[in-house]
């Protein structure tokens, strides 16, 4: 009676262990003859399950940390009103005025060199990066974003790509305003100027999808003449103190990864898109209306897949770089468990544990 | 706290102390109110099914759908109480309770061969075959004193479980 039937379902490549990171302190292996009380002992089960009930990893990804409010007693909180006035009255319509600027600008400029410059692909391709880098620095310009870059440039080589943990849509934006990067985002309206930089579309409630995209990712990858890639391999926001895994995609492409690692100073403002609380416009018009939006942008050395290496593993390394760097604690969940329920692999992998336990006692006499 | 309708004032926070029993403590309380604001996303004052599901580290426990059914749709107070037993200080009798109410699931105070079977399906999936599962526990049913037909009460699980003792504590993350 020892024989433990296999499952028919494959083990789980796709990702690491989970069991590496969950707090196991309350399992210990058991040992010795098996009683009725070890099948009847259910606690260690219930306790992971209640455990999770008070607080679990994957909800603190996700949960605003807006800044301490300060304006709670007498003289303080005339201080603060007169900060509300300010930044409302003063600085948002002056912000306004510098985007929409920006914007004449950058329409004016782009579509007659868009259109005009039909034959010259090359010299129409840079002026139109030149352009976009412009309207992104009006942009940043209009949050007031203090920036700062460390390390070396991104530059134009074939067989790169590069990778950042993701916040907010902002991201792009503070990253592009320095270099302009091809992006691969989630379908939404209203970023059609985005293609002239060859942009990949992908559609997250698609399945096929991700073999098309796969395969747009490496052309775009090999040809030498498109922008260097961006990538933001978590597929969500996340609030800027967790990283959530990576998606192996962009690690599998064959080239060189350049991590990049950003991290926003909350002093002024919290960054971090809660796409579950607020829309975009709210999100963009809260920034708007602050201070100033701080953050540190890191340029990290280009890694490579190592001899032996899986591409789930060269993920795992790069994030485990780019968290060091921004200070950022790792957890193992997929952002995508944001849009839907885990798989049932992870309770298989549990029960086969157990199960095997008890068949294994059991043969211990 | 997301909602700023419902701030949990100190007539509250006793309230609810004394409804667990003094299980927990008052920063407990508090903490454990920002939890269940956290979680009841549209502040209805209970947390439903798909919300405890949306927690993946729950999701995919073995046991959930059964502690579901015990925790879905509870007002705070009610699930503070059903928390307790995860506390520090609960009396072994406390804990057990909680244990043999997921075995119970008609509730009518006795737990036959086949809720035991049922729990054991859970546990271990399809990792061993009905067969299996229904040998092992006669077998061990029989080495402990009682028979396949009999149905075991609340005090045969005290007596059962009760060396060495039980840990199931949960911490509180108190700010």
């Amino acid at each position: 009676m020892g024989k433990l039937n296999t499952s028919s379902s494959e083990l789980d490549f796709d990702r690491p262990n989970i069991e590496d990171y969950l707090p196991s302190g309350s399992i210990q292996e058991p040992h010795g003859k098996l009683r009725l009380r070890d099948l009847l002992d259910i606690s260690p089960t219930l306790t992971e399950a209640a455990g999770a009930i008070v607080d679990d990893s994957f909800t603190r990804c996700f949960k605003s940390n807006p800044p301490e409010p300060w304006n709670w007693n007498i003289y303080l909180f005339p201080l603060w009103c007169l900060g509300v006035v300010v930044r409302y009255g003063l600085l948002f319509p002056l912000r306004v005025i510098v985007l929409t600027i920006g914007w004449i600008i950058f329409l004016s400029c782009y579509f007659p060199v868009h259109f005009l410059l039909k034959g010259h692909d090359k010299l129409r391709k840079r002026l139109e990066r030149g352009l976009v880098e412009l309207i992104c620095s009006f942009f940043v310009a209009s949050w007031t974003g203090v920036v700062k870059y460390h390390g070396p440039r991104p530059c134009m080589r074939p067989k790169q790509v590069f990778v950042a943990n993701h916040t907010s849509m902002i991201d792009f934006i503070v990253l592009e305003q320095m270099t302009a990067f091809a992006v691969i985002m989630q379908k939404h309206p209203g970023a059609l100027f985005l293609e002239s930089l060859g942009c990949i579309w992908f559609n997250r409630s698609e399945s096929k999808d991700r073999e098309i995209v796969a395969k747009k990712l490496r052309e775009h990858v090999h040809g030498a003449d498109n922008n260097p890639l961006l990538i933001f391999p978590e597929g969500t926001c996340v609030n800027n103190h967790y990283t959530v895994m990576f998606k192996k995609g962009a690690f599998e492409l064959g080239c060189t990864v350049c991590p990049i690692a950003i991290k926003y100073n909350k002093i002024f403002v919290d960054a971090f898109w809660n796409s579950r609380k607020q829309s975009f416009t709210t999100h963009l018009l809260q920034l708007m209306t602050s201070w100033a939006v701080v953050c540190d942008v890191w340029y990290l050395e280009p890694q490579n897949l190592k001899p032996g290496e899986t591409p789930i593993e060269f993920a795992e390394r790069v994030r485990d770089i780019i968290s060091v760097r921004a200070g950022l604690r790792k957890v193992p969940w997929d952002g995508y468990l944001k849009y839907s329920r885990p798989s049932p692999k992870h309770r298989e992998r549990k029960q086969q544990s157990f199960a095997e336990s008890i068949l294994r006692r059991l043969e211990e006499k | 706290m997301g909602s700023a309708s419902s701030v949990l004032t100190q007539y509250d926070i006793e309230e609810v102390e004394e409804h667990c029993d003094h299980l927990f403590t008052q920063q407990e309380i508090v903490s454990l109110y920002e939890r269940f604001c956290q979680l009841d996303k549209n502040a209805k004052g209970f947390i439903s099914a798909d919300e405890f599901l949306s927690v993946p580290e729950f999701a995919l426990n073995p046991l959930s759908h059964r502690l579901l059914k015990m925790v879905d749709g509870l007002n705070f107070k009610d699930f503070v109480a059903f928390l307790s037993a995860f506390s520090s200080k609960p009396t072994l009798p406390q804990k057990i309770e909680i244990i043999f109410k997921v075995y119970d699931t008609d509730c009518n105070g006795k737990v036959t061969f086949s809720d035991l079977i049922e729990v054991l399906h859970d546990l271990t999936g399809s990792f061993m075959s009905d067969k299996q599962r229904e040998e092992v526990l006669s077998q061990l049913l029989h080495e402990a004193g009682y028979t396949k037909e009999s149905s075991l009460l609340f005090n045969d699980f005290v007596k059962i479980l009760d060396s060495p003792g039980l840990k199931m504590e949960v911490e509180v993350p108190v700010d």
